[in-house]
């Protein structure tokens, strides 16, 4: 049967095509995915050496870079590493918080968008809400710091409103970094949505109507479960992509607030420690994976559903 | 059991921007009819019932329901439940819980729920699957849900939107008798709506032909096709030989037309079209193929029809005749099987009688085409 299937694939797309596409995706999974996170996942496990020790005597596998992040150094006087752990758990904190920040904003939008039935308006939606992706992550956080700068337009305008006496320190509060990432996601919140929303048969909303089901009511009864593996892949994408951003934390957060990813850059640029880092990074994946999947049993989601 | 409620249109009409798809409707639905709305596919029958239930206001004209203006009221404030032409069950929700919705949405505990759901399984003959999704029952159970939910909300008038089209044909004709029975049995309004005659005549106590956004005729199912009003309600309910001519005689209720190809033919003007033929007028005058007949009796009038037998098909039940009158008119017969031992080969000439009582002299108009 695996040799009918390969053989119908071949006829599909011809021997040249087919060849190119088996060895192409071949590549990008193995060389570009699996390769390189075995590798980091095997450094999480090494002693961080110079590169003239590397493979002599005292190169062997040990636990002590996921020690460290719970421990601390040694001679640590706290029974843990509270730094460290307190940013990872603001990380994830912060990645929720802007997960459903983007939720509650994206829910409306997909909706909308899916109801409306394509009109002209709504491809004029769309368009103004991808046309922002095409300027480059950087140059969006920085505008960012802009307009939520000191002298920026919000701070201006709600002066000049009269409903603030001196400016608010956006950065210092970490409402540009929230509203940077939540801003960088939008669209991975909304098209999943919106393509699940599409698909609902209007004719149920009307029934529920009918019935004299309240807007709420139908879209906790009707809209909601349907939408359901559409909500759940693009709360995963968004969760996972603030917990590992970088650039907008890096510009966008306040002094005081480190996240978990700059530790993890740190150890790795600053300290050259890479075992150290990719042993963070293990543990924020690894924890990342585990929260979508403990959210998704509670919501009973199956895995099957988010690749619709 | 109430005495149940009628609908009314009052010249109602529904545009939407500049397209008329409801042109001055005026029907008059009696408490407890069974009444349908026929017509072919997008002459604007959803339309009509979409607004009677609320989901959208007419342009002009005024709806009543019980004899109350229903303007400016919405879908939940009327005493309607519509039944969508795909049911539009909901698919996550257990078939319990879809029959038990407009309890749910007025509050009603779960067990009081539970207990009414599982009254009106029975009453649709599913009991004990109250637990299933929708989507584990056949096409048949699930409209049977759908009417089930939609009569749990307790209606006063029921609008089903071709209910039974998505159907194969036996299922058709069973659900046919069985909705029929639902109504007698909960006694209230229910409004149909259909581009199959069959079924608007087998179930309805009264029908309303529609053409394009105007109603031709409302009626009860015999009157319909034995007096059709219009040449589109004669050419659209059953079948007809059409033939087409000029208006040679007329007296109120008999009249002589000159057609083009096979002479002058007699027939009946009916009721809804007396004054309307005056001589010289085109016309068009309608034999049912079950009216024409090739054996002459004594009732039978003096009008005949010479043809050939094109070909014939055996039906069981009897023949249908496919025949060539003159120039190439093309003429149907069907013949009940009497047990005769008679076949209709090609090419054997015939003289067809019909009364003339039975065949119907209209205005020319449009036909409704096939
Ligand atoms: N919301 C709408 N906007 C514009 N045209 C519509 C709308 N709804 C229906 N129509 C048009 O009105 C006509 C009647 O439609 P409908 O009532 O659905 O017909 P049917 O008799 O098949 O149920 C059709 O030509 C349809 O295209
Ligand atoms: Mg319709």
């Amino acid at each position: 049967m695996g040799n009918g299937l390969l053989k119908d694939f071949f006829k599909r797309n011809g021997t040249v095509m087919g060849w190119f596409l088996i060895i192409a995706v071949t590549f990008w999974v193995v060389v570009l995915i699996i390769l390189p996170q075995i590798s980091m996942f095997d450094f999480s496990f090494r002693n961080h050496l110079p590169p003239p020790e590397m493979g002599g005597p005292k190169d062997v596998y040990t636990l002590k870079n996921y020690k460290y992040l719970i421990f601390g150094a040694e001679g640590n006087p706290d029974a843990y590493n509270k730094t460290d752990l307190a940013v990872f758990g603001k990380t994830l904190l912060a990645a929720a918080f802007v997960t459903i920040l983007d939720l509650v904003l994206c829910y409306p939008i997909a909706y909308y968008l899916g109801q409306s039935r394509g009109g002209g308006l709504t491809r004029v939606l769309v368009l103004f809400l991808i046309i922002p992706y095409w300027i480059n992550e950087i140059l969006r956080a920085f505008a960012f710091r802009i307009i939520f700068g000191d002298s920026g337009v919000i701070n201006e305008m709600m002066m000049f409103l009269g409903l603030i006496d001196s400016p608010i320190d956006f950065i210092r509060e970490n409402v540009a970094l929230y509203a940077g990432l939540g801003y960088a996601y939008i669209l991975l919140m909304i098209f999943p949505m919106y393509n699940v929303i599409e698909s609902l048969d209007r004719n149920q909303i009307e029934a529920a109507r009918d019935m004299g089901a309240s807007w709420v009511k139908i879209h906790r009864r009707i809209v909601i479960p349907y939408a359901k593996p559409g909500i759940s892949s693009g709360c995963t994408m968004v969760f996972m992509l603030s917990a590992g951003a970088l650039a907008a934390p890096q510009i966008l957060g306040g002094p005081s607030s480190l996240w978990f990813t700059q530790i993890i850059y740190q150890w790795f640029n600053q300290g050259g420690n890479w075992p150290q880092g990719s042993a963070f990074a293990a543990v924020l994946l690894a924890t990342c994976i585990f929260i979508v999947l403990a959210v998704m049993r509670i919501f009973k989601v199956n895995m099957g559903d988010i690749g619709k | 059991m109430s005495e149940g409620v009628g609908v009314d249109l009052q010249d109602v009409w529904i545009k939407f921007g500049e397209f008329v798809a409801v042109r001055q409707a005026n029907v008059n639905i009696k408490g407890g009819e069974f009444f349908s709305f026929l017509g072919p596919s997008g002459c604007g029958k959803t339309t009509i019932l979409r607004a009677v239930s609320g989901f959208l206001e007419p342009s002009d004209g005024k709806i009543l329901i019980g004899g109350n203006d229903m303007a400016g009221f919405g879908p939940n404030e009327r005493p309607t439940a519509l039944i969508f032409q795909n049911l539009a069950l909901f698919p996550l929700m257990k078939v319990w819980e879809n029959i038990a919705f407009s309890l749910e949405v007025k509050g009603a505990s779960a067990s009081e729920r539970r207990k009414r759901a599982d009254e009106l399984l029975d009453m649709i003959a599913l009991t004990g699957q109250g637990d299933k999704l929708p989507s584990e029952l056949s096409g048949g159970q699930r409209q049977r849900v759908a009417i089930a939910r939609a009569l749990c909300a307790e209606p006063d008038v029921l609008l089903l939107d071709e209910p039974l089209s998505a159907l194969d044909l036996k299922l058709r004709q069973h659900m046919r008798t069985e909705l029929r029975e639902i109504q007698k049995r909960v006694g209230i309004t229910f409004i149909y709506i259909t581009h199959d005659q069959g079924e608007a005549l087998t179930m309805s106590d009264s029908v309303a032909v529609m053409k394009a956004g105007i109603i031709d005729q409302i009626a009860d199912g015999k009157s319909i096709y034995d007096d059709p009003a219009t040449a589109f309600v004669a050419s659209f309910v059953g079948e007809n030989n059409v033939f087409r001519g000029t208006v040679k005689k007329v007296t109120k209720d008999m009249a002589v037309i000159s057609t083009n190809r096979t002479g002058d033919l007699r027939a009946r003007i009916p009721a809804s079209a007396q004054t309307k033929l005056s001589l010289g007028d085109q016309a068009m005058l309608f034999i049912r193929p079950e009216a024409l007949d090739v054996t002459e009796s004594k009732n039978k009038s003096d009008t005949r029809i010479k043809a050939k037998v094109h070909h014939s098909e055996f039906e069981g039940q009897g023949y249908n005749v496919f025949l060539e009158g003159s120039e190439g008119k093309e003429i149907k017969m069907s013949l009940t099987n009497r047990g005769e031992t008679r076949m209709y080969d090609s090419g054997m000439e015939l003289t067809l009688h019909y009364d003339a009582n039975q065949a119907v002299a209209l205005p020319a108009g449009e036909l409704a085409s096939e």
